[in-house]
């Protein structure tokens, strides 16, 4: 039984917000019977994007991630509901019916991903429904898809067995808290998202003249030895990445011909050091 | 006798049309008239008579037609009504009284145009989908779109995915690999909010008047921005402007009537304003209000004189650009340049494919801006930090260390360049005692010198693209700021001492110059459109010649500098310099307000309301619409926002979702030649009328033909045609009707400009001067007077070469502009010594980009749910100031506080959003809100929509220009405890 996953690039997210609005062009003021009733103009995101800064001024990142319904394989939503008014089609695309769900709030706070909105006026739980109105009327993709001018989505209608080859192959990662509820939306460099840095920027001195120096070797290393290394660039910058936050105890080398030296970190979240003279 | 069949033909056609269009037979009844069609000498004659929709006719003069259409002879008769409708021979008809009209001018338009809707009664637009949808397709300022429209209504607007059968997509070879973009138009935000603002509560869909503005009686100016609305009815709210317009012409004379307008909130060659609006006012006489070159300023002022593109305003020419930085540029400088934010302009995310391309490629990237932009956090790179308005000190100390490590291109120097002897004498000291060395451009900058000397020898060594502004070719930011000029002509002087137009050396960010068709005509916006103004448009070039219809031209000499509008109506005085893309020197020719034997302004017609969002110091703006000094003010404007609520009468447009139009993608033409140069595939649209218009609110156009209707204008201002007639008539004179039939274009709704085979393409930019050949680049300028060598010969400059010290400006006393570009620090930045104190904080407003402009913002658009661009606290829609954490800390101020941005100017309420990405000492908030709500008197209290051009200076950069630099602006930031407890605080 092939179902619908959808795969998100974190590292190609702009930013730009044209899945958050046209998924509002898509429902605002739209009924699909037996998909959705309309969508509240303000207040909702039933997808949207969550933004994380790292480091400090002047070394800093920012990272995107469009977030939105995760259509759990073992969806809380489902046994929250009664009636039967969450199901999951065929086709693992999962709907709130937007008669029976009527009144039951308890569908949105059952979301482990926030991912349900209650719509006030018609008393109604809400998510997106995987664009399934329009992927039922012959679409070949989402509407996310559609307008995403850097291919951040990639829906796939597969087997959950050819889902997890491809999870395996692409280091694909779902969202947090992993409490079981199979979430098929699956995530593609997360670790921008999820994981710090620690940068510095090495330089020399000589005759009161300073210099960005190029090519230094940096290593870090944590209690269960090498995390990352890097080299400085032509501004002498240097920059290892991916980095477990909160991981606690690091230690950096640093190595040059005119000597080593190291610096110990408690590392918390991305950290800029500063110029490092060497 | 053929001329007899032809008169007799028509009541036929319109019989016959009438039988099988219902739609015509309802037009048919609509009005009840006598037309008298006939030779003047009424050798030959009919007479149609129209009652209830019916039609009698007959060979004869009719004793008392109600409109009479008369013809010179056969030959004239024949020329004009002989199948196929030919235009030019219409107009020149008309234009020398061969053919003539009498009678009532609304019924002459009505008449004409209904001959003109017997023509189209079978066109047939969009594509009918099996759910009962529609699609059309429609164009924005961020790309073109698909609607799909069902009952009457618009269910979705989606970007448009290319067919099989479209052209085919460029495709270019960079380092061993191929390149080709997707088969697709992306677009942005605003396109696809598009639904939400026309279905906006805040749409103006009546007529409206001022509760106490009374034309005959009190008009309560002082009340404006106060007072509430009453509907009136479109009869009253015409009838008031008409004679309003006739009362001021009659009794004050040429140039009472001034017109203001925004930019941007349209898209297309009929409806812009560029095109209807100038159309009409020529028509009636006014007085212009000029836009200084706001995305370009110093570009303009300073950077032309160094090496010309007046025709550009100081941009450089694009083509090739994407090809040769693939294939050569090892780095890209983006310097003031966040594409991603700006999407180069009206580009949709076309660029950033190719930027992705370079970030693969290996192509360096390097982000010089106090913000770390969208732009930058995207692909990532080097972030250097200055001060903003110190750039030029950061630029001249480059200079110093290519100069001292000999890292500048000397054979280019040498002989594509004038005057680099007393340049780098400047720059090494020799002239002022003060060499610009990286440790002394640290104290400007408060960038570290090491790093100053590390980005100088990394350009000196590698190939690299300077991407300056959004376009990477010019285009905001620092260009907008008091060291503006000094900024661009710096720009200008590093490409020039890095030899551009080598292979990887030039202008850009990949935003520009991809592989397209260049010579492939179809008009850009600025290209005149139907206005046939041949002096003030572009429509002289191309456009005029090749869609003959009457030219206008506006009786009225004078002219207000838009930055000085309010100083020009309170104290009766101001002072501009023009925007002359014809020529370098054009810009040193200064106009007065009041201009001799003119009126002084009595009546504002405004298009649109953007001012206080977008000019600067914008109080000024709510003291003249408060003032006496104005005693009339109509607003055109699709909302009621911004300055729509100081107007007397509201005149409700509607969007051009609701009325027909005709446009390409991202072609401005004009002053914005070419600039579809940024989009992967050229896409000429014809854009939809989707739905009906809203409520009661009527196109521009057709509030234009009703108003001109009232002054007697009516067949001059429409010749006889609708909308949907001039959409026809752009297309028959473009080169796309040679490609796609009408017929075809009718119901698809773009069409895809092939791109060029690769041996055909555009050269790369610059390349012909670096090598010393004639210019061989397809752009129609300079002017050929304007060559000092021989014809194709050089550059625009005196000297044909780049001019380190430029001759224009030594021509010209200008001591904020002198030849040498020396580094004057701005006058409202880090060295205004006592302002500073007590207003510290730099602030940079920067064009948002979730929205064009005010286009997209407030409104109750959705865009105001997204948290980059707005934050929802206590039920408003607050505007995003970006502060860092440590200024932050210094005031209390936590992440999404209100704060509370001020100077001497103004005072504006925003949420506070911490950020790393931001220079300590920085504020960043954009421009350009849609939303002006001050929470007491306007004018003299907080805003708390979020127009933060209340803060800013009004200053031109230089005082002989006209220039704006808003990024030249001092600040305090305090918390802000409670909006609705705590007074409005006085402002000056």
């Amino acid at each position: 039984m092939k179902k619908w996953n959808m795969i998100v690039d974190v590292a190609r997210c702009n930013n730009c917000y044209n899945c958050f609005v046209a998924t509002k062009d898509e429902y605002v003021g739209n009924e699909y019977p037996g998909y959705t009733a309309p969508q509240p103009l303000h207040g909702h995101a039933w997808v949207d994007i969550e933004r994380t800064e790292s480091g400090q001024w002047p070394m800093v990142e920012a990272a995107f991630r469009p977030v939105m319904c995760n259509h759990c394989d073992d969806a809380p939503c489902i046994k929250a509901a009664k009636n039967d008014a969450v199901k999951q089609r065929y086709d693992g695309i999962v709907i709130i019916d937007p008669e029976l769900a009527k009144g039951q709030k308890q569908i949105v706070d059952a979301c482990p991903y926030g991912a349900v909105y209650w719509n006030e006026e018609l008393q109604l739980p809400q998510a997106w429904p995987f664009d399934a109105h329009l992927l039922d009327r012959g679409w070949d993709k989402t509407k996310l898809e559609k307008v995403c001018p850097t291919d951040v989505f990639r829906s796939v209608k597969v087997s959950d067995e050819e889902m997890q080859q491809i999870a395996a192959d692409e280091e694909l990662s779902t969202l947090e808290p992993l409490d079981g509820a199979r979430p098929k939306v699956y995530y593609k460099n997360s670790h921008r998202f999820d994981t710090g840095f620690i940068g510095g920027t090495i330089v020399s001195e000589k005759d009161g003249v300073e210099d960005c120096v190029e090519g230094v070797k940096v290593v870090a290393r944590s209690k269960d030895g090498e995390i990352g290394r890097a080299e400085s660039d032509a501004f002498g910058d240097f920059k290892i990445g991916k980095i477990q936050k909160n991981l606690g105890a690091v230690t950096l080398n640093i190595e040059h011909e005119s000597g080593s030296r190291s610096i110990d970190i408690d590392f918390g979240e991305s950290i800029y050091l500063g110029p490092v003279t060497i | 006798m053929r001329v007899a069949i032809l008169f007799y033909g028509i009541a036929l056609a319109l019989r016959l049309t009438a039988r099988f269009y219902p739609e015509f037979r309802a037009r048919l009844k609509e009005r009840d008239l006598t037309v008298q069609m006939k030779l003047q000498d009424e050798s030959i004659k009919r007479y149609f008579v129209l009652r209830g929709g019916r039609i009698r006719t007959r060979a004869a003069v009719h004793p008392n037609p109600d409109v009479t259409l008369f013809f010179k002879n056969t030959r004239v008769a024949l020329n004009v009504l002989m199948p196929p409708q030919d235009y030019g021979e219409m107009v020149h008809a008309g234009k020398t009284f061969q053919m003539g009209v009498q009678g009532k001018d609304d019924l002459l338009v009505w008449w004409m145009q209904t001959l003109n809707r017997m023509l189209g009664a079978r066109w047939k637009f969009g594509i009918e989908l099996d759910d009962g949808e529609v699609r059309y397709v429609n164009n924005t300022n961020g790309g073109p779109v698909h609607v799909y429209v069902k009952d009457g209504r618009i269910v979705r607007i989606t970007p448009i995915d290319f067919e099989d059968k479209d052209a085919a997509s460029w495709e270019i070879e960079a380092r061993g690999r191929k390149f080709s973009p997707p088969r697709r138009a992306t677009v942005t935000s605003y396109s696809l909010a598009w639904k939400s603002m026309i279905e906006s509560k805040d749409r103006n869909l009546y007529p409206m008047k001022r509760v106490d503005f009374d034309p005959d009686g009190e008009r309560n100016p002082q009340n404006r921005g106060i007072s509430g609305y009453e509907r009136i009815s479109w009869d009253e709210a015409l009838d008031i402007v008409a004679s309003e317009f006739k009362r001021v012409k009659r009794d004050f004379g040429p140039g009472a009537i001034a017109v203001s307008h925004g930019s941007h909130h349209n898209w297309g060659n009929v409806g812009y304003y560029l095109s209807s609006m100038i159309r009409f006012f020529n028509g009636i006489g006014f007085t212009r209000v000029i836009h200084n070159p706001d995305s370009w300023e110093g570009w303009y002022w300073g950077g032309v004189h160094h090496y010309g593109y007046s025709m550009r305003l100081g941009n450089p020419e694009p083509f090739g650009q994407v090809e040769d930085c693939l294939n050569n540029a090892e780095m890209i400088v983006f310097w003031s340049s966040d594409p991603e934010a700006t999407n180069g302009l009206y580009a949709g995310y076309e660029g950033t494919i190719r930027r992705l391309w370079a970030k693969e490629l290996g192509i360096k990237m390097v982000h010089i801006d106090p913000h770390w932009n969208h732009s930058a956090a995207f692909y990532g790179g080097k972030w250097i930090a200055p001060r903003p308005g110190t750039d030029p000190a950061l630029a001249q100390a480059l200079c110093y260390v290519w100069i001292d490590e000999d890292l500048y291109d000397k054979e280019f120097v040498e002989k594509r360049t004038t005057g680099f002897d007393e340049w780098a004498a400047h720059v090494m000291g020799r002239e002022d005692g003060t060499p610009k060395t990286p440790e002394w451009a640290e104290q400007e900058t408060g960038v570290p010198a090491r790093e100053i000397r590390a980005l100088a020898r990394e350009w000196g060594r590698k190939r690299t693209y300077l991407g300056a502004g959004g376009l990477g070719g010019g285009f905001g930011g620092a260009c907008r700021t008091a060291t503006g000029a000094q900024w661009a002509r710096m720009m200008i002087i590093l490409m020039a001492m890095q030899g551009i137009g080598r292979p990887g050396v030039n202008f850009g960010n990949l935003q520009q110059g991809a592989p397209l068709d260049y010579t492939f005509w179809f008009p850009g916006y600025a290209e005149g459109g139907i206005s046939g103004d041949l002096t003030f448009t572009g429509s002289a070039l191309i456009t005029y010649p090749r869609m003959p219809h009457v030219m206008s031209m506006n009786p009225v000499k004078q002219a207000i500098p838009r930055i000085q509008l309010p100083e020009a109506i309170l104290d009766g005085e101001a002072e501009g310099y023009f925007t002359d893309p014809t020529s370098m020197t054009g810009q040193f020719l200064s106009f007065k307000y009041p201009a001799p034997g003119h009126s002084k302004i009595q009546i504002l017609y405004k298009y649109g309301g953007a001012s206080l969002g977008t000019m600067n110091n914008t109080n000024r703006w709510v003291r003249m619409y408060q003032s006496d000094k104005l005693p009339f003010v109509v607003s055109q404007s699709i909302w009621f926002e911004g300055e729509t609520k100081f107007a007397d009468v509201i005149l409700p447009a509607c969007t051009n979702f609701e009325r027909w139009d005709i446009g390409e993608w991202t072609s401005a033409g004009g002053y914005g030649h070419q600039f579809y140069n940024q989009v992967n595939h050229r896409v000429v649209t014809l854009q939809a009328k989707c739905i009906e218009p809203l409520g009661e609110s009527k196109s521009d156009y057709q509030i234009f033909s009703e108003l001109a209707q009232r002054m007697g204008l009516g067949l001059y201002f429409t010749e006889g045609c609708s909308e949907i007639d001039w959409v026809k008539r752009v297309f028959d004179a473009s080169d796309v009707s040679q490609l796609i039939s009408w017929k075809e274009f009718q119901r698809k709704g773009y069409y895809v400009i092939p791109a060029d085979a690769p041996k055909a393409r555009a050269p790369t930019a610059f390349k012909w001067f670096n090598e010393g050949r004639k210019k061989d680049v397809p752009e129609p300028h300079p002017l050929p007077g304007d060559y000092g060598d021989e014809y194709l010969e050089g550059l625009q400059t005196q000297s044909g070469k780049i001019e380190f010290i430029p001759e224009t400006l030594k021509n010209f006393e200008d001591p904020e502009r002198p030849p040498l570009n020396r580094y004057m620090p701005s006058w409202e930045g880090t060295q205004s010594a006592n302002l500073i104190d007590k207003y510290p904080i730099q602030l940079v407003s920067s064009h948002a980009r979730y929205s064009f402009h005010t286009l997209g913002d407030g409104k109750n658009s959705v865009i105001n749910d997204i948290h980059d661009h707005r934050t929802l606290i206590d039920g408003h829609y607050y505007w995003i100031a970006r502060v860092n954490p440590r200024d932050a800390d210094a005031r209390k101020i936590r992440d999404n506080d209100l704060i509370r941005l001020y100077n001497d100017r103004g005072s504006v309420i925003c949420a506070a959003r911490l950020t790393e990405r931001i220079r300590p000492g920085v504020v960043h908030a954009c421009e350009s809100s849609a939303v002006y709500d001050p929470v007491g008197q306007p004018g003299k209290s907080a805003d708390r929509g979020g127009c933060v051009n209340q803060l800013t200076n009004h200053r031109s950069q230089s005082k002989k220009s006209s220039s704006m630099a808003p990024n030249a602006c001092l600040i305090e930031v305090e918390r802000w405890q409670n909006a609705e407890s705590e007074p409005a605080e006085d402002v000056a």
